[in-house]
């Protein structure tokens, strides 16, 4: 076997201290797992913030846990955490960390970019989450604060796009002699579509922020003052934006399911272009738009052309990419019906996550149609609930999956699998009794002073629960990945019978990853490779 | 370990290349979404009587004049600018170091005086960001505008220091920076007509 000089330079020179190597390195698994590490911390702080947000709303009466004057700040703080702060450096650093071994390349392209993402990107939420706890943020009433926070989203964003270049560099770039992108892993290719879409969208992100930041600042005419702030870039934490986040996870759930229910995905082609197509809603994104139906009139021939006309586009932006989720489902449980599933916790996250991403993607073509009457009430933040602890908890069953070969030792399936029930029921519990309540007319972005006939104050409870439970699952998880990072069983080199080119190296992989450059012929070239050596028909 | 076919190491990609090609594309995103923003704004702005063009949009004040020869040559230096990156391409692929270190070196200085074009634009005008929407947002396009510049001119001065300090085979960092340049020329043509012209 033709063998690639490696350098190592640990031999020849003296180690360097565990926190410096922490600090400055641009070892793409360490990148990877510094992401990792910050998005669960990220999303426990969210979690935090939303469930005293949930308990505020249980009792519409008067203010109980957070001072009156700061709904709009922690409603603004529990998103920016759990979308910012959690779900997306999860995946990106899933991404960072997995996918050079997925592609068999021995580095990530810009390593140093990437790390140099991850400190600004720390960098900027941390002053977010400063500016706000300061009486800045949105509706903040300290104004240099104000200015601080929208000064530190866009520092906090050029830290996500320069990740997300060095993601999608690397997978245009690095992939192995023979892997075309039909034969790329799913994960992959799910980072390079989610990395791409964030390209396109973040840096109109920017450009609104500093227009926001730069009235704010100076004029207070154009833009809305402080109140503005969530109006024009609010939907940085809302549909369809929320689906750019998620389109990794499928890609997670494309990879992981074919492999742990022993069944080759023959769809794959289908499954490339559905993340395509969930990727349309970077365009209602980018536009900062929300198209609407509004179907009205006394029958559906009456005036249809202007019918048609609505419903074109709300097809294309709305439907089509909780079409293309919708396909991914269908894919994943297909995988299960036919194939011989292992009850691994990986598998049971992965598929409930799914549910609860499907549910809230789903929820929001109902919103967007006008007669439902929905726009302003508190179902968006169903959606937004589901679609987001859905993505978290994909996220989870990646690291249970990937985390194996990431340091080397296995994550307990018999603690696990319980956590993701947990995290099921805080999903459906946490998005549902809103979507209730938005029928029965509760506002959104507020947390007191609303009022409709029916249980609000069992719908709110109901959600606090189901965020409570999250939270606790969350912190378990994170205890429960702690232990197995410390001292968790050794998992081997391949402990799925895994069938792409991250499980043909050790566990943890060694500094450049693999000592041989593999030529690749299929989409399963390990898998491939091990039918052959056993004389299975491939 | 698993023993899969082994071939030699690959072929360097053009990663520098490719990593300066999405960042045009950001950048075009960035300058794309805040002129929309522009335009949106522009377009919502009531109408008003103006005392020479009948009834206007109310966007920009009368008393404004921007300096539309300082945009114009702008626009003139981002074309010539191109050229000498071009140029700059052309001589590295012959390892022609004296031409290939001029034309880094006019790049730098051309963009240097279109910097200093714009700064020229923002002191005449003289108004300031407090006056209205139009002035903040005009300080912030154009300010975007010139941050990417500046991104240029940096970039033009590492790749002439690469390429002076001896790394003369390594092209892709010479034509990755003549690919950001025709991208500010491109971006700098929207904001030119937007903001300069269209107003």
């Amino acid at each position: 076997m033709t063998s690639i000089d490696t350098h190592h330079a640990a031999e020849v020179s003296a180690p360097t201290p565990a926190i410096a190597t922490w600090l400055t390195s641009a070892d793409h698994k360490i990148v990877g797992r510094l992401h990792i590490g910050a998005g669960l911390t990220g999303l426990l702080l969210g979690l935090v913030v939303a469930v005293l947000v949930a308990f505020e709303r249980i009792d519409a009466d008067g203010y109980q846990i957070l001072d009156e004057g700061a709904a709009t700040q922690a409603l603004a703080l529990a998103r920016n955490l759990l979308s910012f702060g959690g779900v997306l450096p999860l995946l990106l650093g899933l991404a960072i960390a997995v996918l050079p071994l997925q592609i068999g390349s021995r580095s990530l392209s810009f390593p140093r970019l990437a790390a140099s993402g991850f400190w600004l990107w720390l960098t900027g939420l941390g002053l977010m989450v400063a500016s706000i706890f300061g009486n800045g943020g949105p509706g903040g009433g300290d104004s240099d604060l104000v200015d601080l926070y929208l000064a530190a989203f866009v520092v906090m964003l050029i830290g996500v796009a320069m990740t997300a270049t060095s993601i999608t560099v690397t997978a245009l770039t690095s992939r192995a002699p023979g892997m075309g992108f039909l034969r790329a892993p799913l994960f992959t290719w799910s980072s390079l579509v989610g990395a791409a879409s964030l390209l396109v969208t973040v840096p109109v992100l920017i450009g609104t922020t500093v227009y926001v930041y730069v009235d704010h600042r100076y004029a207070r005419l154009g833009f809305g003052g402080n109140k503005g702030v969530n109006e024009w870039i609010g939907w940085a934490t809302s549909q369809p934006f929320t689906y750019l986040l998620a389109i990794p996870a499928l890609g997670i759930a494309l990879d992981a399911v074919p492999v742990l229910t022993r069944r080759r995905l023959v769809e794959r082609p289908i499954a490339f272009v559905l993340l395509g197509v969930v990727a349309i809603a970077g365009v209602s994104a980018v536009t900062q738009t929300t198209v609407t139906l509004p179907w009205g009139g006394d029958s559906f021939f009456a005036g249809l052309g202007t019918k048609i006309a609505d419903l074109l586009p709300f097809v294309l932006l709305n439907v089509l990419p909780v079409v293309g989720i919708l396909a991914i489902v269908g894919l994943v449980l297909l995988s299960l019906k036919e194939g011989k599933p292992k009850i691994a916790a990986p598998l049971v996250f992965v598929v409930l996550g799914l549910i609860g991403i499907l549910e809230g993607a789903a929820a929001m073509i109902l919103r967007t149609i006008e007669d439902a009457g929905l726009a302003g009430t508190i179902f968006e933040a169903g959606e937004y609930v589901g679609i987001t602890f859905g993505t978290a908890a994909v996220a989870f069953g990646g690291i249970c999956y990937w985390g194996p070969k990431l340091w080397g030792r296995r994550i307990s399936d018999k603690a696990a699998i319980p956590l993701a029930l947990l995290t099921f029921l805080g999903t459906v519990l946490g998005s549902l009794p809103y979507m209730v309540a938005g029928f029965a007319d509760q506002p959104a972005g507020v947390l007191d002073g609303f009022e409709y006939s029916g249980p609000q104050e069992l719908w709110n409870a109901l959600t606090a629960v189901g965020f409570l439970l999250m939270l606790l699952a969350t912190v378990a998880f994170v205890a429960l990945a702690a232990k197995s990072f410390l001292s968790g069983e050794p998992a081997g080199d391949d402990p799925w019978d895994g069938s792409t080119l991250e499980w043909a190296t050790s566990s943890p992989p060694p500094d450049d990853n693999f000592s041989d450059v593999f030529v690749v012929h299929s989409s399963e070239p390990l898998a491939d490779m091990k039918a052959s050596s056993t004389g299975k028909d491939a | 370990m698993l023993a899969l076919p082994a071939a030699a190491a690959p072929a360097p990609r053009r990663q520098i290349f490719l990593g300066t090609a999405i960042a045009c594309a950001m950048g075009t995103m960035l300058i794309g979404g805040m002129l929309a923003t522009w335009l949106q704004f522009r377009a919502d702005a009531p109408l008003r009587e103006s005392a020479k063009r009948g009834f206007i949009k109310d966007w920009m004040p009368e008393n404004i004049i921007v300096p539309e020869v300082a945009a114009n040559m702008m626009l003139i230096a981002f074309c010539v600018a191109c050229v000498m990156a071009q140029w700059a391409v052309y001589s590295a692929k012959r390892q022609d170091r004296a031409h290939t270190g001029a034309a880094l070196g006019m790049t730098v200085i051309i963009g240097l005086a279109t910097l200093n074009a714009q700064i020229f634009i923002w002191t005449q005008m003289g108004v300031g960001a407090r006056d209205g929407a139009f002035h903040s947002m005009f300080y912030a396009a154009t300010g975007a505008m010139a941050f990417l510049l500046i991104a240029g001119i940096v970039f033009t001065a590492v790749a002439a220091f690469r390429y002076l300090g001896g790394r003369t085979k390594e092209l892709e960092v010479v034509s990755s920076h003549a690919l950001y340049w025709y991208f500010l020329t491109a971006a700098f043509t929207a904001v030119w007509f937007v903001i300069y012209v269209q107003k």
